[in-house]
């Protein structure tokens, strides 16, 4: 089985709320899966899940095929999250300190960056289109470049995984376009599987080749042909409110 | 007054110890301040108080510690603070600024009843609020110099973790760092480095050498590596031309150094300004 991520009926809890209740979830290898859901509806809490940041009171995190409790390589996952648009602006960090931190669990303790790997950090911020500002401060830039640079700070250690918590919260109207076309570059040219977490469900039926629908439960989880055949009362229901869904022609 | 650095010892052990901490206070300050841990200094200066009033009066009552150094328990004191700190911001996980008026006023609780059973304030104890040239002893600059090049190693080891975990707890978590070990060494180092410091700035004064030359850098620095040299250069700037003028003008060493550093962050303030224009 070639899973990246596999989550066995897990139940999360704070206090006595229910939050997760017994999910069932499963990320094949060079997927790009659009995890939504309304607010609330416990898309945060299941990453936190994944990441172990936070562990679940019943079931079981695979992450590429071993138990979360003896994964080790975490550096094989990138993860940008919904905070970096809420981080402190004053910190006096350059672009290329920042995005070098994302090679941190990577090297591992005691050991500093070589040429190779500053040689990545340059490489990762030219992905994202940021060079010519390498060297100013992370406080300077504006919302969407700043969330560029956590990408590149997420994809500097080439992670296998990427994980993205509503990245876009923040970001100008017309850099989303921009920021979608550049992670659906990273799932077909650099084979990179992708989960991104949005309560956008309209937008990212575009990019994405799979869907899930979470909201406590998992209500929908397919390929994004199979959403689209959805009836719109069906996501409606399980949204809360009514929607206009878009659908797109992938063939 | 160069003739007198090389005549007298006081001189030079204040020297010493003004030239080491004015490395160590403002380059963990940095770490400090970007965190927002910026008062954590000021409540463990306040309990390692405590530690000091506690050693003059185990000096005073019982005559075989009359040798102890009090910056001995004071450390001791300023280590055990800052663990309760740490204990306290788990308990409070939505108001964890409150540990710090908790160990502030407990540290200066206790002392106000140490120094009472010791029957009164002694001259002592002034030197320890606001420092003083001549109190730096030999063994002070052994204890501080073994402190700065604890500090030293720590940084240079844990760098990078040390820096994703003050841009980004989260992430550095979701990275595989070991966030809670790190922390724990960051907070210990903190309270040892107060505990050095106080000999020179005084307790009521040392957190402002770990905070002020920062306050002053942050304006002007490119990126973390440069903040951290520019507060090490202002942070021996005010101590060296600090510790001059109050033997020269015989003033009170931490007085002096501070309103130095308050001098350079206004400095700093204003060429930012005029860069801007």
């Amino acid at each position: 089985m070639d899973d990246i991520l596999r989550v066995e009926n897990v139940s999360f809890r704070y206090d006595d709320e229910d939050v997760l209740q017994h999910i069932n979830f499963r990320i094949p290898k060079g997927a790009f899966v659009g995890l939504v859901g309304p607010n609330g509806s416990g898309k945060s809490t299941l990453l936190k899940c994944i990441l172990r940041l936070l562990k679940p009171q019943t079931g079981q995190i695979f992450l590429f095929n071993t138990p979360i409790e003896q994964f080790k390589d975490w550096h094989k996952i990138g993860f940008v999250s919904q905070k970096a648009n809420s981080f402190n602006t004053g910190f006096p960090a350059t672009v290329y300190e920042v995005v070098a931190s994302g090679l941190t669990g990577k090297l591992g303790l005691f050991r500093r960056l070589n040429k190779s790997d500053e040689k990545a950090v340059y490489e990762a911020i030219d992905a994202v289109g940021m060079s010519p500002f390498i060297h100013r401060n992370i406080g300077e830039l504006s919302g969407g470049q700043q969330q560029r640079v956590f990408i590149a700070r997420a994809i500097v250690s080439q992670p296998e995984f990427l994980i993205l918590d509503e990245p876009t919260v923040g970001v100008d109207v017309h850099h989303v376009q921009n920021f979608y076309d550049m992670l659906e570059r990273l799932n077909k040219q650099h084979h990179m599987t992708l989960l991104l977490v949005t309560h956008d469900i309209g937008t990212i039926t575009e990019k994405v080749t799979h869907v899930a629908c979470l909201n406590k439960h998992l209500h929908f989880h397919g390929s994004v042909q199979q959403f689209a055949q959805l009836k719109t009362e069906d996501v409606a229901a399980f949204y809360g409110h009514h929607l206009h869904l878009l659908t797109h022609d992938h063939a | 007054m160069l003739e007198a650095l090389f005549q007298y010892e006081f001189l030079q052990n204040a020297f010493i110890v003004g030239i080491l901490i004015g490395f160590i206070a403002p380059l963990l300050g940095v770490f400090i301040v970007v965190r927002r841990l910026s008062l954590i200094a000021d409540a463990l200066s306040h309990v390692t108080l405590a530690g000091i009033a506690a050693s003059l009066l185990v000096q005073k009552k019982f005559l075989t510690f009359s040798t102890l150094n009090p910056i001995y328990i004071g450390m001791a004191f300023s280590v055990v603070g800052s663990l309760f700190i740490e204990k306290l911001r788990t308990v409070y996980k939505h108001y964890q600024e409150l540990a710090i008026p908790i160990i502030l006023s407990g540290g200066i609780g206790l002392s106000v009843i140490f120094i009472s059973l010791a029957d009164g304030f002694n001259t002592d104890l002034f030197s320890y609020l606001f420092g003083s040239v001549s109190a730096v002893s030999r063994t002070d600059v052994w204890a501080i110099s073994i402190i700065f090049f604890i500090v030293l190693t720590v940084i240079f080891l844990f760098y990078k973790e040390w820096f994703i975990l003050s841009f980004d707890e989260e992430y550095a978590q979701a990275s595989g760092v070991k966030v809670k070990s790190l922390h724990f060494v960051f907070i210990v180092l903190v309270a040892l480095v107060i505990a050095a410091s106080m000999r020179i700035v005084g307790i009521l004064l040392v957190s402002s050498l770990m905070t002020l030359p920062v306050a002053a850098s942050i304006r002007m620095a490119k990126g973390f590596k440069q903040a951290l040299w520019l507060s090490v250069i202002f942070g021996e700037f005010a101590v060296i031309v600090g510790l001059f003028l109050s033997y020269y003008l015989n003033l009170a060493p931490g007085g002096t150094i501070v309103l130095l550093a308050v001098c350079i962050l206004i400095g700093a303030i204003m060429w930012k300004k005029w860069k801007r224009g």
